[in-house]
């Protein structure tokens, strides 16, 4: 691993000043499930990592605003076991999914946000899109874990995060902060920073679903997060008597990334669906809605055969790379696990 | 007249020790973490090393500059494996070495090292015959015509027509087109009248069959400890082979090998690829010996998957043909694969089909030459591959007649060597009875009606775990204290726990009051631990010893006591004569004098205590998610037998530590060589999978003990359970789904995508 400088803030405007420094090129450090790897790879070099886990404002699950707040730094074992928490079922399932003590007594839901790529290539030094001579590796090397959906552009990688699918599904939002320049006698703020400015905290409350994007290039990232952005809180709405759950194609018992995973939210009056949302996760280059099955699903009685016929929507425009059809068929099955499951109708399965 | 004790293991049923539940003696230590291993040895002023690797199919260095890494702060000595112009054939082929103060500042060394290549083409894809034999014709085609025209009229005669001046005249061009080669003609035999024997079968199926490479894998990775005493080498290894690698580091460093010792009392995992010093050992030595200093080197996790061992592929398209009784009339198989390292070998043709010896037979073989990692000998090479292609095909015959695969396999048990036939019977008959066979058992494909489907299938296997050649010194001190001295290792045998049972069981004392030394080079040499030779190797040559110096003991107390030698035992810490008390084991160690007892053991030797070749037979009951393509194991059990055991408990564990790997390499690990980059894309933690304890389900394990067992003496166990466990698990997904899943590991991918292809098909 390379050398860094390490900071240990305890406020957010310090945690922004910290990671403004050095051109952006810093890294936040929360469970550092995915940054340790990352670093030991020397994937990504910053010059300075920034511990939020000693800022206590980031701590915490709490009812907020008719719905639920949670902490960047709140652990996956602070959540689960938050009586609060009982009523995502969703979130939970990938929590009982992640089988390592380590990741659920230090990992954050907003570290799992901004896990970078798995893909093979990505973690071997080929670059996020994984791009030699202008042709594509994953296109035409080995694509068995790559994308069946929005897979069109350069970026052919899966998301990588297990808790934006359920919380996408929940119309999650995020607070994303950054540091906002005050201009003081109309100068510019000079590159030491001195006399003429003063900061605040700008924040913004963003709808988890439009945190991801697909990127063209090696350097724009997978979210809209610039450098020196961080993101302080989650917020999901009140669960009121949406039923949800999280199905996960795990190949092993113990700790493994999902082949593919669908998480679905569904509202259910007099037996007929009302609202629903299903969201899939490592098929695409971000979190996929399945927005023609969701809409499909409403006004339907949600049975064994609904909700295959919501799986197979879900996946009617897949276009799967030449070695990874077989996850089209796991992804249906996970849609329709998912429905069954937040339903309590799932029936034996391994 | 002398003491004369009979060299022989005791009757069965007076034994003390032996063939009894015990517990390791250093199992405490390993657990807890007590115990050093190489990678945990860290003397003072100890020197970090870290390796350079070349990352990609195949390379020529065009330039190498090793000067800025040499002025990096802490760095102390930098080593070059590689130099301009040299080929670089695989993935994870070393470049360099930095030694370093600290681990960051050997890494930073080589992110200072300037290196550049010329990439070449590379080939990766060992289980296309067909592109391997297109690219071949390709590549020699060119290189042919570049030939003079007298080469070009030589290559076009058959090599049995060509005088010897031709065959000489050939020769540098041979080599020009070996080095260009993609494939490898290994030899086709055949016997009987295989085309005959089809035309009248009941049945005939034609079949594809496979198993991907795998890496070694050891948890502990490759590496040593080496520091200079002068000019006497100390090198802690983790190592198979303590008495053999001192020569293989003296030789490269100039030195006398008496100045070399090797060190190794525990090893995180071997199992084959261990018994060599290795290019990077001798860095490592080289370093140490230039800085003065010592240095630890050990592999970083994806070169030691790259480049430290792989067990070889097997593929292979197999006609078989049977009576309507199931009794197979016919075999007609060509296979392929690769052993990597450019060798262009694959599974041995001599030895297919595994076990089964059919009277009609073609077979035939070809080897690929790909850009991979050299294998090494893995667990019981190669017979896992040998039988996941063999019982795999035997399987679906019994699914195309609609029979049981027990039924199957015992209609054909006369074609097994005939000194196993019983006990495969034996063996079989009780598998099937702790699985539940005949209760649970259904035709191929009716495997219930969900998505989820349940099957049972079986294979068996054979081994030889002849003890191999090694020696001990034994001595019983004038305090009472006993010792066994040896240059062997422990890889999981247990070695200091069975020589403990069998010096206790020999003197009649606790295991405990033996000291068991071993792990040094210093001490009398013992073989390499490989082949499942220790137990034979460490057990024979001490009970050896033992009964020798226990005849020396009972000549002294003979004497001192007027008694016959002959009618003297040890037993209970006393001695004992015509069943009466003569006098303590510490009162009759005092009359030795000061020197004691020393005694020499050798083996192996026709007497008796150890001998070799066993069957064995293993049964699965799997579920199958037909929709993710997910396979769990229900339930899988073990019937082996070995001969006389030392360690009941330690014999079991050897059992299911081989079901755990076979488990492993039956569902999730592979080696992935992608062709776009040459590179393997899954050398790390999350993408070359393992089990967890989850995904191992419930094994049952009953070791086949028979008296008849116990009086063949001891014999190896290290091999045996590993090997069927692949055919075992693919005949029973095969089972519950009615769909053969070609290549193992049978992955979500790989199930899926056969189910998908057989639905297709239908």
């Amino acid at each position: 691993m390379r050398s860094f400088e390490y900071a240990s803030p305890e406020t957010e405007a310090e945690a922004l000043e910290l990671l403004a420094e050095h051109g952006g090129n810093t890294a936040v450090l929360a469970g550092g499930t995915d940054l340790m790897n990352l670093l030991k790879r020397d994937v990504v070099q910053p010059a300075r990592v920034v511990d939020i886990k000693n800022i206590s404002s980031l701590r915490g699950i709490k009812l907020h605003d008719n719905g639920l707040l949670i902490g960047a730094s709140t652990t996956l074992d602070e959540l689960n076991e938050s009586a609060l928490a009982a009523d995502y079922r969703s979130l939970t399932d990938v929590i009982e999914g992640i089988r390592s003590i380590q990741i659920t007594a230090n990992g954050t839901l907003a570290g799992d946000l901004c896990q970078l790529p798995h893909c093979w290539y990505y973690r071997n030094g080929h670059g996020l899109l994984a791009m030699q001579n202008g042709e594509s590796l994953v296109a035409t090397g080995d694509n068995r874990y790559h994308a069946i959906l929005g897979n069109s552009g350069p970026a052919k990688f899966v998301s990588s995060s297990r808790f934006a699918p359920p919380m996408i599904a929940w119309d999650a939002k995020v607070r994303v902060v950054r540091r906002q320049w005050s201009v003081v006698s109309g100068q510019l703020p000079n590159a030491t920073g001195n006399g003429q400015r003063t900061t605040d905290l700008h924040e913004e409350w963003l709808p988890l679903e439009y945190f991801f994007i697909t990127p063209k290039t090696n350097s724009q990232g997978v979210t809209v997060l610039k450098p020196g952005q961080l993101i302080t809180h989650l917020w999901l709405p009140a669960a009121q008597e949406t039923r949800s759950a999280t199905y996960e194609v795990l190949q092993l018992e113990g700790l493994d990334q999902p082949q593919v995973s669908a998480a679905a939210c569904v509202g259910i009056e007099g037996g007929i669906v009302r609202t629903a949302k299903i969201v899939l996760g490592h098929v695409a280059p971000t979190p996929w809605i399945a927005h023609e099955a969701s809409r499909w699903l409403v006004g339907q009685k949600l049975t064994a055969d609904t909700a295959e016929t919501a799986g197979q929507i879900a996946l009617a425009k897949a276009t799967p790379l030449s070695q990874n059809d077989y996850k089209v068929q796991q992804a249906q099955t996970a849609v329709k696990r998912a429905l069954l499951k937040a339903t309590n109708q799932l029936g034996e399965v391994l | 007249m002398a003491t004369e004790l009979k060299v022989a293991w005791g009757p069965r049923k007076d034994n003390v020790h032996l063939g009894k539940e015990i517990q390791r003696l250093d199992g405490i230590e390993k657990a807890s973490g007590v115990a050093k291993y190489t990678a945990d040895v860290n003397p003072k002023d100890c020197l970090v090393a870290k390796v350079l690797t070349f990352k990609g199919g195949a390379a020529l260095v065009k330039s190498l500059n090793l000067d800025d890494a040499k002025k990096m702060p802490g760095v102390k000595a930098v080593h070059a494996f590689v130099k301009e112009g040299d080929e670089l054939l695989w993935d994870g082929t070393l470049v360099a070495a930095v030694a370093a103060e600290r681990q960051e500042q050997a890494e930073d060394g080589l992110r200072a090292i300037k290196v550049e290549y010329t990439l070449k083409e590379h080939f990766v894809d060992e289980d296309d015959l067909a592109g391997a034999t297109k690219l071949h014709e390709l590549r020699t085609g060119e290189l042919v015509k570049t030939f003079p025209a007298d080469i070009q009229a030589i290559l076009k005669k058959p090599a049995d027509d060509r005088s010897d001046d031709e065959n000489k005249k050939f020769e540098p061009f041979q080599k020009q087109l070996d080095a260009v080669a993609r494939i490898k003609p290994l030899g086709e035999n055949t016997k009987g009248d295989v085309a005959d024997a089809i035309k009248s079968a009941a049945v005939v199926h034609k079949g594809t069959y496979g198993i991907a490479t795998i890496s070694h894998m050891c948890l502990e990775p490759h590496g040593s400890v080496c520091r200079f005493d002068g000019n006497k080498l100390n090198v802690n290894l983790s190592t198979q082979n303590v008495s053999g690698t001192a020569g293989q580091f003296a030789g490269p460093l100039g030195l006398d090998q008496a100045d070399v010792t090797v060190n190794c009392v525990y090893i995180g995992g071997g199992f084959g690829s261990k018994f060599a010093a290795d290019d990077w050992g001798i860095a490592a030595a080289k370093m140490s010996k230039e800085t003065g200093r010592p240095v630890r080197l050990m592999l970083d996790r994806a070169t030691e998957l790259k480049i430290a061992g792989t067990r070889p592929s097997g593929f292979a398209e197999v006609t078989i043909a049977a009576d309507k009784d199931g009794k197979i009339v016919a075999w007609d198989s060509h296979h392929w694969g690769s052993n990597g390292g450019m060798k262009g070998g694959t599974i041995n043709l001599a030895q297919f089909p595994y076990v089964f010896d059919f009277e009609n037979r073609n077979r035939k073989a070809t080897g690929l030459v790909t850009n991979a990692g050299p294998d090494r000998a893995w667990r019981a090479p190669p017979h896992p591959q040998l039988c996941a292609l063999t019982d795999t095909a035997l399987d679906d015959i019994a699914g195309k007649l609609g029979k049981s695969a027990v039924d199957v396999f015992l209609a054909n048990i006369d074609k097994t060597p005939e000194k196993l036939q019983a006990t495969y019977i034996a063996e079989i008959k009780r598998a099937a009875e702790l699985i539940g066979w005949s209760k649970k058992w259904h035709p191929h494909g009716k495997g219930g009606d969900g998505a989820v489907k349940r099957g049972l299938g079986m294979a068996i296997h054979t081994w030889g775990g002849k003890a191999h050649a090694a020696t001990c010194t034994v001595r019983i001190n004038p305090d009472g204290s006993v010792e066994s001295l040896s240059g062997t290792q422990d890889i999981g045998t247990g070695t200091r726990t069975a020589i403990a049972i069998v010096l206790g069981e020999t003197f009649g004392l606790p295991i405990e009051a033996v000291k068991v030394r071993y792990g040094s080079s210093i001490y009398p040499r013992s073989g390499p631990s490989g082949g499942s030779t220790t137990i034979g190797g460490v057990t024979g040559p001490n009970r050896r010893a033992a009964i020798a110096a226990l005849g020396k003991l009972f000549d002294v107390v003979a004497a001192k006591h007027k008694v016959d030698g002959n009618s003297l035992k040890a037993k209970g810490g006393k001695i004992w004569s015509d069943g009466k008390e003569v006098c303590t084991w510490k009162a009759a160690c005092g009359l030795l004098g000061m020197m004691g007892i020393e005694t020499t053991g050798e083996g192996p030797k026709d007497d008796g205590l150890t001998s070799e070749q066993v069957g064995g037979v293993q049964m699965a009951d799997v579920s199958v998610d037909t929709e993710t393509g997910l396979v769990r194991i229900n339930q899988f059990v073990a019937v082996q037998d070995c001969g006389l055991i030392v360690d009941l408990l330690t014999a079991k564990s050897q059992v299911y530590g081989g079901m755990i790997m076979g488990i492993a390499y039956s569902l999730t690990e592979e080696q992935i060589l992608d062709n776009k980059t040459g590179r393997y894309i899954n050398a790390d933690l999350e993408n070359y999978k393992l089990p967890r304890i989850g995904d191992i389900g419930e094994l049952i394990v009953e070791m086949y003990q028979p008296d008849s067992e116990y009086e063949r003496g001891v014999i190896g166990l290290g091999e045996p359970p590993v090997i069927a466990c692949g055919a075992a698990i693919s005949n029973a997904v095969a089972n519950a789904t009615g769909v053969r899943v070609p290549t193992i590991p049978l992955t979500p991918k790989r199930v899926l995508d056969a189910l998908k292809a057989a639905k297709a098909k239908a």
